[in-house]
């Protein structure tokens, strides 16, 4: 997915970026207004992530006239304001949702994720390895027998494998993203995700295998 | 605040003070109307006297030397025509009694003058009033000097004065409640531009700060610039803190976003365990920080705000369904799933929307919270006598920790060891909650373990 961050904070926008692209999204940055316009002019965004404190102006006022545009591309607004009427004038204004600094990105992930699912998604989201459909956007696995849905960090962990099949995940990288910063988890929880995963893969040709001692992968069964 | 309230209105000063001076004016009155009648009915008996007397003077003669008399009587009835009076009359001639009664006191100075005198004395135990007239009556050889007195008694005149008396004091009261009722509607009438003053102050939401601008008297100009003027000052003073807050809120978080999502980055890349964990740390204090601060700025906000509700009408269907939506990615990377039980039927309620918004978003981000993953929280919305918003979860409830005192200020469950929480949210809900005339409900919840937190708000 490509993403357009409109950001003044230069380190900010850099370490956004950076752990976006470790999800192998695309993120093109904006320092200002003028910029961000720029760049909505000359490239398609699947979305918007809008700071509202900007050199060159309010954010609020961008989102008016992009609203006022008949612009589709969903606004995520990045504020470091706390004030509830703040928050609540955002969403009046055309913001599709809003995530308050410092934010936890899997949260801001499953936001992006709220919001385009809402928007009815024209991007394909679907991958598919061993004849398995995985449909990002509706959370649901095509066996090609039947059709399973699955539960979010199900998906979470589906996409993982599904990105790069054969790889070999280690537990504890598997476990960063599945859960938060704040669970506390013992290694074996992403077992029983791996099991639930295996139970719905069931009767398709793809197969999660464990390799001793060092994770999980996905593989085609013979 | 309410200020000191100073001895007396401005009201019931002027009131009392234009009452005073009625007062006195009808005290006076009551005394020249007194005075000036009494005079008068004073003045028509002595001039009945001084004609009765005279009419008897008339009469005298002299036949042989010797003063003579012939009493005629109605000089006497004449006098009656005033009252039940008595009348004595004495004719005196070289000091010996002509006729009369001999008893009845003369006036000291045997006067020369023609002129009439008129005294009031004690005679027979009663006031009289009398009259001396001398004439001087020729007996062929000489002039004799001849007094005649004639006095009658005051109570005729005693019973005009009760009547004259009766009648001012009647006019006096009747004065004093005319000007009374007068400078009642006097005060009120001065009174009234500051009453429309006050009014339309008063009538003002908290945040309108716009400067005055009522129809105003000329003494009430200085009062209103001032007022005027104090305002501009603290909308100033309100917008600096509001965008002092706001910068600094920008400043602290936005720096502390990057570290976090740089700390994300480098904890991804990372394989050393002891790394991991200490970077997994840095980010959970973030976390704690940046969200207590948050809570701490609502908890501000609600403080304030619950001294002046902004109270609009609402929907708290729509309101809980809204909450739910954007919560549920919250809740969904937990793999917990929002139950919301609430009918579509309208569920209006008067109250501050966003004071509301803030309590309900508290306590369900708290019951995600603090809930295990791949579980249910059910939240219910039923109207009956009042409204009950219930939040039910499958976490770890409040374990021992004293179900009444879990909503104080920083107070948190006996349990919660690993969780980021500043103990706030449970205090914002239940003064949202109180200052709309409900309260928060906390127990164990019923359908299985964990916590069931009740906003209860009235119907109105």
């Amino acid at each position: 997915m490509r993403f357009l961050l409109v950001e003044d904070n230069a380190q900010l926008a850099k370490a956004v970026a950076d752990r976006f692209a470790l999800d192998g999204h695309a993120i093109d940055c904006a320092t200002d207004l003028e910029t961000a316009r720029a760049c909505i002019d000359t490239a398609s965004y699947d979305l918007i992530l809008l700071d509202i404190m900007l050199p060159d102006g309010d954010g609020r006022d961008f989102l008016k006239t992009h609203r006022g545009a008949a612009k589709r591309t969903p606004v995520i607004v990045l504020t470091a304001r706390s004030e509830i009427s703040d928050r609540v004038g955002l969403l009046d204004l055309g913001a599709d949702d809003y995530i308050t600094k410092p934010f936890d990105f899997s949260e801001l992930e499953a936001r992006c994720r709220a919001v385009l699912r809402r928007q009815g998604g024209t991007a394909q989201n679907t991958k598919t390895f061993a004849g398995v459909i995985l449909d990002s956007m509706t959370g649901t696995l095509d066996t090609g027998s039947r059709v399973e849905a699955l539960r979010n960090r199900e998906l979470r962990l589906l996409e993982v494998f599904f990105a790069s099949p054969g790889q070999i995940f280690a537990k504890s990288h598997l476990m960063d993203r599945l859960f938060s910063y704040s669970d506390d988890v013992s290694e074996n929880a992403i077992e029983v995700y791996v099991g639930r995963l295996r139970k719905k893969l069931e009767g398709s040709s793809a197969k999660i295998e464990t390799v001793r001692g060092l994770g999980y992968r996905i593989a085609e069964s013979p | 605040m309410t200020p000191t309230l100073a001895k007396g209105s401005i009201r019931r000063r002027l009131v009392l003070q234009l009452a005073g001076i009625a007062a006195l004016l009808s005290l006076a009155l009551f005394l020249v109307v007194r005075a000036v009648a009494e005079h008068a009915a004073e003045e028509t008996q002595d001039n009945i006297l001084a004609a009765s007397a005279t009419s008897i003077a008339d009469a005298l003669y002299s036949e042989r030397g010797f003063v003579r008399l012939e009493l005629p009587y109605s000089a006497l009835s004449m006098l009656g025509t005033i009252s039940e009076d008595r009348v004595f009359y004495r004719v005196v001639v070289d000091d010996e009694t002509l006729t009369g009664y001999d008893d009845l006191p003369a006036p000291e100075v045997w006067s020369d003058s023609r002129k009439n005198k008129f005294s009031t004395l004690s005679y027979r135990g009663e006031t009289v009033r009398s009259v001396a007239v001398t004439r001087a009556v020729s007996t062929g050889s000489q002039i004799t000097d001849v007094m005649v007195i004639v006095a009658q008694t005051r109570l005729g005149l005693e019973a005009i004065s009760t009547r004259i008396t009766a009648t001012a004091t009647a006019v006096g009261a009747g004065f004093f409640l005319v000007a009374t009722a007068l400078s009642l509607l006097a005060a009120q009438t001065a009174l009234l531009p500051l009453n429309r003053l006050a009014q339309s102050v008063a009538r003002r939401g908290m945040a309108d700060l716009r400067p005055v601008v009522t129809e105003t008297p000329a003494e009430l100009i200085p009062l209103v610039q001032s007022l005027n003027s104090f305002m501009s000052r603290l909308r100033a003073s309100l917008t600096r803190s509001e965008d002092f807050i706001t910068e600094a809120a920008h400043r602290v978080r936005t720096p502390l976003a990057t570290v976090r999502t740089q700390a994300e980055v480098v904890h991804r890349r990372q394989s050393g365990a002891a790394d991991k964990k200490a970077l997994r740390e840095m980010i959970r204090a973030i976390d704690e920080s940046s969200r207590s601060a948050g809570q701490l700025l609502d908890h501000a906000m609600v403080t304030f705000r619950t001294d002046h509700l902004e109270t609009s009408d609402i929907d708290l269907g729509d309101m809980i369904r809204d909450i739910c939506d954007r919560l549920f990615p919250t809740a969904d990377l937990k793999d917990i799933q929002i139950n919301l039980d609430c009918t579509d039927q309208p569920m209006p309620f008067s109250g501050d929307p966003i004071l509301l918004q803030n309590a309900l978003r508290n306590i369900l981000d708290n019951a995600i919270k603090y809930s295990p993953a791949d579980s249910v929280i059910t939240v219910r919305l039923t109207a009956n006598g009042s409204y009950l918003i219930e939040f039910a979860d499958q976490g770890r409830g409040f374990g021992d920790a004293d179900l009444t005192q879990i909503v104080g200020r920083f107070e948190r469950g006996s349990n919660v060891g690993d969780i980021v929480g500043s103990g706030l949210g449970l205090t914002i809900a239940d003064e949202v909650a109180r200052a709309h005339g409900g309260k928060l409900e906390i127990s164990e919840n019923k359908g299985g373990q964990g916590a069931c937190v009740t906003v209860v708000l009235p119907r109105s």
